[in-house]
């Protein structure tokens, strides 16, 4: 086939791009060629809109082994250990193939912990979905749960945390955010950096297929009617390989054979073989003729291009072979030497004895296009002036069953209960707290993780958003007395070709830097997903943050749920009432503008520290920060979790009251306190200058507000448990 | 007091079975399911999860692997096998145990705390424990139980139904059955009492800081009674 400048635009090339290709390679591609172009220049691979941006966030610190570039970041957790974790999108599979997208996107990301030597030891998700009411959402849902369940459970990695939104923004477009941890010995990190002359390149795993060809490029496009026939670049996930790749990986990983090792991911043998290369400043040779083959007749265009899961390219030392055969051919996986490295510093591909690819290195990665986006900057919107008479009508106890029932605030229970969350024997915090937690195994460590995004905030103001989606995953980890280490994150984003989302973008972006600096808290890995759009309309910019801290102690892990009769809680932090862009503003006002509530970083940084301070010397016995839904939502799942009842007295001077208990200030949480240790906590928080004051004491049952308002634990939990399985029986 | 837990290809639970057995004092070895003989053991566990993925009826694949003809010829001269989970799955499939597990009734994984009353005491795994309603933890989607007519009568005459679904009090009603089990059947014996299959894992629960600590008793008790 002839390639021509239409073919280019039919691969997703613009037409100065292919022009720039034929320009660098001095000659019109081949289809080969031109296929890896177009796999290596998308958007998805190559970060075009984003790498100008993404090169501004915070990326280095003390406890950072890796930052962004490697197949994970790792942080250091002491003692010789080290945590591997990257979170990763799944967007455009999973909404056109729900159950297929979402497991090959947490497949894909446990590959990329494991291709750096560690052990996945807890999976979380961050998933969104139309409104429930839109005629997909339930069966996105579904599948999307079954999805993550059916490939994390047959790993045998458990599911420790996660979040779900409902919102009409994603009713065309769902978000699927997969993230992965995996622990791993620091002197036994492996990376993809090829070097030596003459090494063989060895493919292991699954066979190649036809599934999955352009994946990468089907992620990098809008949607429109007719995205259901792209259903075959929707790759197909086979758990139980994967297992079995695992375990020979670790096992060959133990001894000295393996110089470099890549998963075939996004864009299969061409971008795991070049990035290989390129990392390495090296050539590589490919006979595509070795390559194990699923189906007869695959093309080199259709081997380079397949996204079949489930696959490694690894480079060996000399003479090594033997020994990764053996353990290959023991868990029954396919192995072949398809290769060498070599010093012409080009990717060479031949079939059938034919040299049928030659393309320099450096043209596919360092000249990869690079734009620098028109966009537009947002303004903060003007407060709503809400009126008290308006509020005064509102009844405490209605408001709180509704925003307690809401989609996006009430239990997920029937999402996680079909996650396995407790394999391996170490998962010490269960979903549905603030954090995941999982001890390091064999050790008295614990490794907390927790994953948020606030597409509303960020919608509203895209620079404060990012830096609260960022305050949200420190104030997570902090609550179940984790020490925040690192971040990774997720950028969903509406089309980068559009001033508007491409400002929210870099708004975006640009707040989760300010945040991530000032809290000592680096971004170490992290993806892209743009053009996540269906027909012009963009989602919400949804940037998902997963976070990663230490807790030195693991009988030192504080837990939200209640725990004593009599003892206080205590607010911590200063409540202004925030209302705009709140749950309450949006369900039970049914406004929709407005800024969203302001992030204080020195307060978070202050506040987080001393409530860690705190839990350091035994005062805190439970915790939770305040988030989506305000005061009276935390302090409700506290006493479902716990179930004991509180009894609130505010005092009478403050702010209104539903603004008091709906409204959703930053930086703040709960903690209980033993009486006896008041006089003590309260001198450290004032040393610290933390606004803290006292909401009320725990009783047997019943919450009480203001001696009129009476809610029982029974309708708090029927409020806030049934919302979900009602909606999916 | 010697044990064996057997890894097949996708195996998920091994390891875990392996760090409890230790914990209580067992001398466990881990051993690859194509080799052909057990080492010398006082117990063989059978652990959870997916082997050869499951693609197949649970269990069917890894019942026909090299491993198994050592491991049915020791439970059939006497010795002491437990199913946990895939394991149960697995026994069931060499037809070391009546019945068949089918998927769970809402076809639906679950992953969740679960209570369970012994039925019977008059066995190696289950005798001296000091208390009938422990509290386990379940994490399947084929774990629905199901026997013929004929096949449950003689499980019931024989006393082979080792635990039921129940609630906390030991109620052993329909709302307790997490998975729509016949009888709300959790566990089961083969006649002589010696090979154990159930979908809860004791495992899980061998500490405080985990689901519970009902795990630690039975295999505290288990391995006493072995000695």
């Amino acid at each position: 086939m002839e390639v021509n400048e239409q073919i280019a635009i039919d691969h997703g090339l613009k037409s100065d791009e292919y022009k720039k290709i034929c320009q660098l390679l001095k000659r019109t591609p081949n289809i080969t060629e031109l296929g890896i172009f177009s796999a290596m220049w998308n958007e998805h691979c190559s970060y075009k809109s984003s790498r100008l941006h993404l090169k501004k966030l915070p990326t280095k610190g003390k406890k950072v082994i890796q930052g962004p570039g490697e197949n994970a970041g790792v942080i250091d957790i002491e003692d010789g250990d080290a945590i591997v974790f990257k979170i990763e999108s799944h967007n455009h599979p999973s909404f056109i193939e729900p159950y297929q997208g979402a497991a090959t996107g947490v497949g894909g990301i446990m590959r990329d912990v494991f291709t750096m030597g560690a052990r996945p030891i807890a999976n979380l998700n961050s998933i969104h979905f139309g409104s429930p009411q839109h005629k997909k959402t339930k069966n996105l849902l579904r599948g999307v749960v079954h999805g993550i369940g059916g490939y994390g459970n047959c790993m045998g990695v458990p599911t420790i945390a996660g979040q779900t939104s409902f919102d009409s923004s994603y009713n065309g477009n769902i978000l699927v955010n997969a993230m992965t941890l995996g622990l791993v010995k620091k002197n036994k990190i492996f990376y993809s950096k090829a070097t030596g002359l003459n090494k063989p390149v060895i493919y292991v795993g699954s066979k190649t297929g036809r599934d999955g060809i352009h994946g990468a490029s089907m992620a990098s496009a809008s949607f429109d009617e007719k995205i259901e026939e792209k259903k075959p670049t929707v790759q197909v996930g086979d758990p139980f390989t994967e297992k079995l790749l695992l375990e020979a990986c670790l096992e060959l990983m133990a001894g000295d054979s393996i110089i470099a090792i890549q998963d075939m991911g996004a864009a299969g043998l061409t971008s795991s073989s070049i990035e290989m290369a390129s990392k390495g400043n090296l050539g590589i040779e490919i006979n595509l003729n070795k390559v194990p083959c699923r189906e007869t007749k695959m093309t080199p265009y259709e081997i380079m291009l397949s996204e079949s899961q489930e696959r490694m390219l690894i480079v060996l030392e000399n003479g090594k072979e033997e020994i990764a055969k053996k353990i290959f051919d023991k868990w029954n996986l396919d192995f072949a030497v398809i290769g060498k490295t070599t010093n012409s510093k080009n990717i060479e591909l031949f079939f059938n004895q034919e040299k049928v690819a030659k393309i320099p290195v450096n043209i596919l990665v360092e000249n990869s296009p690079m734009y620098d986006r028109k966009w537009k900057k947002s303004k903060l919107p003007k407060k709503n002036k809400i009126k008290n008479e308006v509020l005064n009508k509102l009844k405490i106890k209605d408001v709180l069953m509704k925003i307690l029932s809401n989609q996006n605030i009430c239990s997920k229970e029937w999402i996680w209960q079909q996650y396995d969350h407790t394999v391996m024997g170490d998962t010490i915090q269960k979903p549905g707290g603030d954090s995941g937690v999982v001890r390091v195994h064999g050790t008295n460590k614990a490794v907390a993780a927790s994953v948020d995004s606030s597409a509303v905030y960020c919608w509203a103001h895209p620079l404060t958003g990012g830096k609260q989606v960022v305050a949200e995953s420190w104030r997570n980890l902090i609550s179940v007395g984790a020490k925040p280490i690192a971040i990774t994150n997720c950028l969903n984003f509406g089309s980068p070709e559009k001033e508007d989302n491409m400002g929210e973008f870099v708004e975006c972006v640009q707040g989760i830097g300010e945040a991530s600096k000032y809290l000592n808290f680096p971004v170490v890995s992290g993806n892209v997903s743009f053009y996540n759009q269906t027909k012009e309309v963009g989602i919400k910019p949804t940037p998902s943050i997963g976070g990663v801290g230490l807790i030195k102690d693991y009988k030192k892990m504080i837990s939200m749920d209640l725990k004593e009769v009599d003892n206080l809680v205590l607010i911590i932090g200063k409540t202004e009432g925030h209302i705009d862009q709140s749950l309450f503003a949006r369900t039970i006002l049914d406004e929709k503008n407005g800024p969203p509530p302001e992030v204080n970083l020195f307060n978070e940084k202050n506040n987080g520290e001393s409530i860690l301070n705190l839990i350091d010397k035994g005062y805190v016995k439970s915790a939770h920060d305040i988030s989506l839904g305000g005061l009276l939502v935390a302090i409700s799942k506290m006493c479902i979790k716990g179930n004991k009842g509180i009894k609130i007295n505010k005092s009478k001077k403050l702010i209104n009251e539903i603004e008091y208990f709906f409204a959703e200030d930053q930086g703040r949480y709960l903690i209980e306190v033993n009486k006896e240790d008041l006089k003590e906590v309260t001198k450290i928080l004032n040393k610290n200058s933390v606004h803290h004051e006292e909401l009320g004491i725990i009783t047997q049952n019943d919450m009480i507000i203001n001696e009129k308002t009476k809610v029982t634990i029974d309708e708090l939990k029927s409020y806030y448990t049934n919302w979900l399985s009602k909606y999916m029986s | 007091m010697k044990s064996s837990v057997i890894t097949f290809p996708g195996s998920n639970c091994d390891r875990d079975m392996d760090v409890a057995l230790k914990k209580f004092g067992f001398n466990n070895k881990m051993v690859w399911h194509d080799d052909n003989e057990l080492p010398k053991s006082d117990l063989v566990v059978l652990p959870g999860g997916f082997s050869y993925g499951d693609y197949l009826r649970c269990g069917s694949m890894a019942s026909k692997s090299k491993i198994m003809q050592s491991v049915i010829n020791f439970a059939k001269s006497g010795g002491l096998v437990m199913g946990i989970c895939n394991g149960f799955q697995i026994l069931v499939e060499t037809g070391l145990v009546p019945g068949v597990l089918l998927r769970n009734k809402y076809l639906e994984f679950i992953c969740k705390n679960v209570f369970v009353k012994l039925d019977n005491k008059e066995n190696s795994y289950f005798k001296n424990l000091n208390k009938d309603i422990f509290e386990f933890h379940i994490a399947h989607n084929e774990g629905n139980y199901f026997c013929t007519k004929d096949q449950l009568k003689e499980i019931e005459d024989n006393n082979q139904i080792a635990i039921y679904y129940c609630n906390k009090e030991g109620k052993i009603e329909d709302q307790y059955n997490p998975n729509g089990s016949i009888k709300n059947i959790a566990g089961i014996f083969n006649k002589e009492k010696n090979v154990l299959g159930m979908m809860p894992h004791p495992e899980r629960m061998i500490d405080q800081s985990l689901s519970g600590e009902d795990g630690s008793i039975f295999f505290k008790n288990l391995i006493n009674n072995i000695k």
